[in-house]
């Protein structure tokens, strides 16, 4: 497979369209309009493929709920505002456990705020984001590579787990351009069983998130935490860049990990032996794994594209055994390697 | 190495496809590259600039706070860019268009009059691929045989008399910088 240029959003239109991605529904906001753009032009050339422009961010969410319930495979996109219309419909699907792709592709905020990369949908996406005891799973690229990579994991984990799974970046990975090789998807493992594919194809069944009666709720919520915990074990990914020898390590995820690795190379052309640790999975998020890293390193700072959002996951996973620091720049603004760097060595040498 | 470009001018002027041109034969180079356009509320008119870094390790960021080279195809896009160019760096300008001319003495300024040059050419549409004559020669970051097989695989599904007009173009605005 050759080498292609493309940008972020066309990378996860594609990498979709390979791992079978039947039925898409989107409403378009900037920066992702160009996912929903390259669905409408070859959504088109696949037998079976359904492009639906809808018409709210609401309905979409809810027809891929109805797709997912027939047995394709379902994605939506949005941005920031667009994701916050589409929770209800997100709370729906993860109880009647219903596989789909979400992709935020974030943007400045609170409220309409604006149009450039940021991470401030951090707690929404990984804490649920709609009401109720559930969980989605939430994968964080770094990539044009990992964006089609992982777009195409997300599809085998909706599966796996029958759960909602969100692909989170931001404006930034949405809109540049990088190679990408696409590989070759796995096959689909979703039993018939779970769709509804009318009447004369096997017993009655009933999808529904609607429990009147306390007790069958209760068991229901239970079995989804089960299932949750399974995930929390199985699916942390994270990566790691010049731990060994680190005196200290930065935690950063998306763009903000970018940065953050040009930042240790600046730093490390003068001597200071900073390391990262990225994770790609931001729920379940790769708790284990990072206080495992606490034995040997002492001293963290958390940089993101927020106000502090991930900096609450990396004090639960570290719980007092290091020191941590924190960098942020919400609201649309993204630092350069070089302003980081500079915060990094100002706290490098610090003794609390 | 890391090269980073600014390319900036009116949307139209084909500033975009500037970009993406080299980003492609950069890839085809085999070096590691971005491109990054700058996005939101645009129109045929307006100004468009994407930024393009070519490295040969893993690129940090896709923004240039200090870029090397800067191509500016109108005045607004001189006035906007030319401080944020690395010191030691070069800015290329599009003189059949631009009277001013940038205020700092710390970088190469190169002066093509590529509107004019295209004009001969019979074609203004080509006056972006004149400006790529003179950035390849000019930067050397990538070799002129693979800008044009790039330029050409990206046309692609488009007319096959544009490629011969994109040569021409090309060698014209190579030809014009003087060794």
């Amino acid at each position: 497979m050759n080498k292609v240029l493309m940008s972020g959003n066309n990378i996860i239109g594609e990498a979709a369209i390979r791992a079978g991605c039947r039925f898409y529904a989107g409403y378009p906001i900037t920066p992702q309009n160009e996912l929903t753009e390259y669905m409408a032009e070859h959504m088109r050339n696949v037998e079976g493929g359904i492009f639906i422009q809808s018409e709210s961010e609401i309905a979409a969410i809810n027809m891929i709920a109805g797709a997912s319930a027939a047995g394709l495979r379902v994605m939506t996109s949005s941005s920031s505002p667009g994701i916050s219309l589409k929770q209800e419909g997100i709370s729906s699907m993860a109880a009647c456990e219903l596989p789909g792709i979400i992709v935020n592709i974030m943007r400045g905020g609170p409220g309409l705020g604006n149009i450039r990369p940021s991470q401030g949908d951090y707690f929404q996406a990984t804490r649920g984001g709609g009401h109720g005891d559930y969980r989605t799973i939430v994968l964080a690229p770094a990539s044009c590579q990992e964006l089609g990579d992982l777009t195409m994991s997300a599809f085998d984990l909706a599966d796996k787990y029958r759960n909602p799974v969100m692909i989170l970046a931001d404006g930034m990975m949405g809109q540049m351009m990088e190679p990408v090789i696409f590989k070759k998807p796995k096959p689909r493992v979703y039993s018939k069983k779970f769709m509804l594919q009318g009447a004369g194809t096997g017993k009655s069944k009933f999808i529904r998130g609607l429990l009147l009666d306390p007790i069958d709720s209760e068991e229901h919520n239970w079995k989804l935490a089960r299932k949750y915990e399974v995930v929390s074990k199985n699916e942390p990914r994270h990566e790691e860049y010049k731990i060994d020898d680190a005196q200290m390590v930065i935690v950063a995820y998306g763009t903000a990990a970018r940065i953050a690795k040009g930042a240790i190379k600046r730093l490390r052309n003068n001597g200071l032996n900073v390391g990262l640790f990225r994770p790609i999975t931001l729920w379940p998020f790769p708790e284990l794994q990072l206080r495992a890293l606490a034995a040997k390193v002492k001293k963290y700072l958390v940089f993101e594209m927020s106000t502090g959002q991930m900096l609450d996951d990396v004090r639960l996973a570290l719980q007092g055994y290091a020191d941590i620091e924190f960098h942020g720049r919400p609201g649309g603004a993204v630092p350069t390697p070089a302003e980081l760097a500079n915060v990094i060595a100002r706290v490098y040498d610090k003794n609390d | 190495m890391l090269v980073k470009t600014i390319f900036s001018g009116f949307g139209g002027q084909g500033v975009l496809m500037m970009g993406v041109s080299l980003a492609n034969s950069g890839m085809n180079e085999g070096y590691h590259v971005t491109y990054l356009p700058a996005y939101g509320a645009e129109m045929r008119g307006g100004t468009a600039n994407c930024t393009i870094a070519i490295g040969d390790e893993e690129i940090a960021s896709p923004v240039a706070s200090e870029p090397n080279y800067l191509v500016v195809m109108n005045s607004p896009s001189l006035f906007t860019f030319q401080n944020k160019v690395t010191s030691g760096g070069t800015i290329f300008l599009n003189s059949s268009i631009i009277n001013d001319r940038p205020n700092r003495r710390d970088v190469k300024v190169v002066c093509i009059p590529c509107a004019d040059i295209a004009q001969e050419l019979g074609n203004i549409k080509v006056a972006n691929i004149i400006m790529m004559g003179a950035y390849i020669k000019i930067s050397g970051v990538v070799s002129p045989d693979i800008y044009l097989k790039s330029l050409e695989s990206i046309m692609g599904s488009k007319k096959k008399s544009l490629a011969e007009i994109n040569r021409k173009a090309f060698a014209a605005g190579f030809d014009y910088v003087k060794d």
